[in-house]
């Protein structure tokens, strides 16, 4: 089994990467993650993992500037139907348009926008930066297992993802209204929170992630 | 609800921790790989490492830090010290640092912090502000003083820029967060400066860190509940054993100051 996590020069790529390393080796797995910017290693990857920080936009082009990696993410996950998780901008990806400095085409592979965040309470920070708590209602989504209303995640943005289709979202936490914590479909998963940067809560999500067979 | 971070800051010396090293039960307590797992473990809500290596020569024992660090913690990580070119940003990132703190190139250089944050994102550029009381009228530091200003080297060098409108400035070139330390307080364990505290969080859209002078849990309490910050940041109280991260935070749970108790998954 081979578990690709995309570098397209941004995002924090050794957390993400060692995290599933710990993850592997307490579950004794003989995995091998590979960080790569190289679209045959993401076309043979078993299962997928895209990082992401910064503006959706920057993300989106540096994905674009890796001559062959566009065709290969949408081979591997929509075509082959491999297991994805977007984590933060990675998971924004996924949405039709993305709304940070101008307009921005995303994957497409959920119907939705990225849009910034706007608490009612105007005294609120932006970035919604901590953490802060999951409510994941009756979904009973594999990834999500073991997470309850309550648990803990940490969040570092401004933009969020508002999905068309409510079937979408597994996940929401509160800032001044409800904000997009996790999504999925079939093959997908994306969190807004940083699963590399939550300790037992985020680990735990990798975890059901590396055994997830959607 | 989003909850109030407790982040315990470690200083750093050619790969070493400086200060307080009353953990027990430690392989190597100047290894501050060995404090921050404990910490990690004992749900500390962020990590900050001040590298205080005065020679440009070993700065890279910091890299070797953080790159150890993020193998086995998993929170986020803050670096400050010696944060001077882009470069450096880009290793300390690779190493698997989550921000960076910029303090003396930023008032150096305030284009340097717009720069950072267009090219790795506000969430991960911190700028720290050491701010000192100074008189109104004399501009002369005073603990009394009613004005505020930025110091730089450890609140040696005077720079006579106004604090709260420095903050404001720095949140509009694309700072995500702002590090807060009372140069008047650092040390001496009576509390954050609350007014200077609260007019910076009030004044700028971001987050603000409360920092300097912590000496006891309810410190922790009024920097949240009074100072309006975001988080708050402490050394000795955890590094000398006087209180655990599991103390402070019941205690800031119990007195109206929100933080994170989880249980595990």
């Amino acid at each position: 089994m081979t578990v690709a996590l995309i570098d397209y020069g941004s995002g924090n790529l050794r957390s993400a990467a060692k995290a599933v390393e710990r993850v592997m080796g307490e579950l004794g797995r003989m995995d091998h993650v590979t960080v790569t910017d190289d679209p045959d290693a993401v076309a043979k990857a078993d299962r997928v993992i895209l990082p992401g920080v910064g503006a959706f936009g920057d993300c989106r082009a540096g994905i674009a500037a890796l001559d062959g990696m566009a065709e290969a993410i949408e081979d591997a996950i929509i075509i082959k139907g491999r297991p994805f998780l977007g984590i933060c901008v990675g998971m924004q990806l996924m949405a039709t348009v993305g709304r940070e400095f101008g307009d921005h085409a995303g994957f497409g592979w959920l119907p939705g926008e990225v849009r910034a965040l706007t608490p009612r309470d105007q005294s609120l920070k932006i970035p919604h930066m901590g953490w802060n708590t999951l409510s994941v209602g009756d979904h009973d989504h594999p990834v999500l297992a073991g997470l309850t209303d309550g648990h803990h995640a940490y969040f570092v943005h401004s933009y969020h993802f508002v999905p068309e289709d409510p079937a979408h979202l597994l996940a929401v936490t509160e800032y001044g209204g409800p904000v997009t914590a996790a999504v999925g479909r079939d093959n997908l998963v994306g969190t807004q929170f940083h699963p590399e940067k939550s300790q037992a809560v985020g680990l735990k999500l990798i975890k059901n992630f590396l055994n997830w067979k959607p | 609800m989003l909850k109030a971070r407790v982040i315990p800051c470690l200083d750093v010396n050619e790969g070493r921790v400086v200060k307080g090293v009353n953990f027990v039960d430690l392989v190597d307590a100047g290894d501050p790989v060995e404090q921050a797992r404990v910490y990690d473990a004992a749900g500390a809500d962020e990590l900050c490492f001040l590298d205080i290596t005065a020679s440009h020569e070993n700065r890279d024992t910091i890299f070797d830090v953080v790159a150890r660090t993020a193998e086995q913690c998993f929170m986020p990580l803050t670096v400050g010290g010696g944060v001077r070119t882009v470069e450096d940003i880009r290793k300390l990132l690779l190493a698997g640092a989550d921000k960076v703190s910029i303090n003396t190139a930023a008032v150096h250089n305030p284009d340097f912090v717009r720069e950072a944050s267009e090219k790795f994102g506000a969430q991960c550029i911190v700028v720290a502000v050491d701010a000192k009381r100074v008189d109104a009228q004399t501009g002369q530091p005073s603990p009394d003083g009613g004005r505020f200003e930025i110091f730089t080297h450890g609140g040696r060098k005077p720079t006579g820029i106004e604090c709260i409108s420095w903050a404001e400035k720095m949140a509009d070139f694309g700072a995500g967060e702002i590090l807060l330390t009372s140069m008047d307080r650092d040390g001496t364990k009576n509390g954050f400066d609350l007014p200077l505290t609260r007019a910076v969080a009030d004044a700028v859209p971001i987050p603000v860190i409360a920092s300097g002078g912590v000496g006891n849990l309810d410190h922790l309490v009024d920097g949240i509940t009074q100072g309006h910050a975001s988080a708050v940041l402490a050394a000795s109280i955890f590094h000398f054993g006087t209180y655990s991260i599991q103390e402070a935070k019941a205690h800031m749970l119990a007195h109206g100051a929100p933080v994170r108790m989880d249980e595990a998954p």
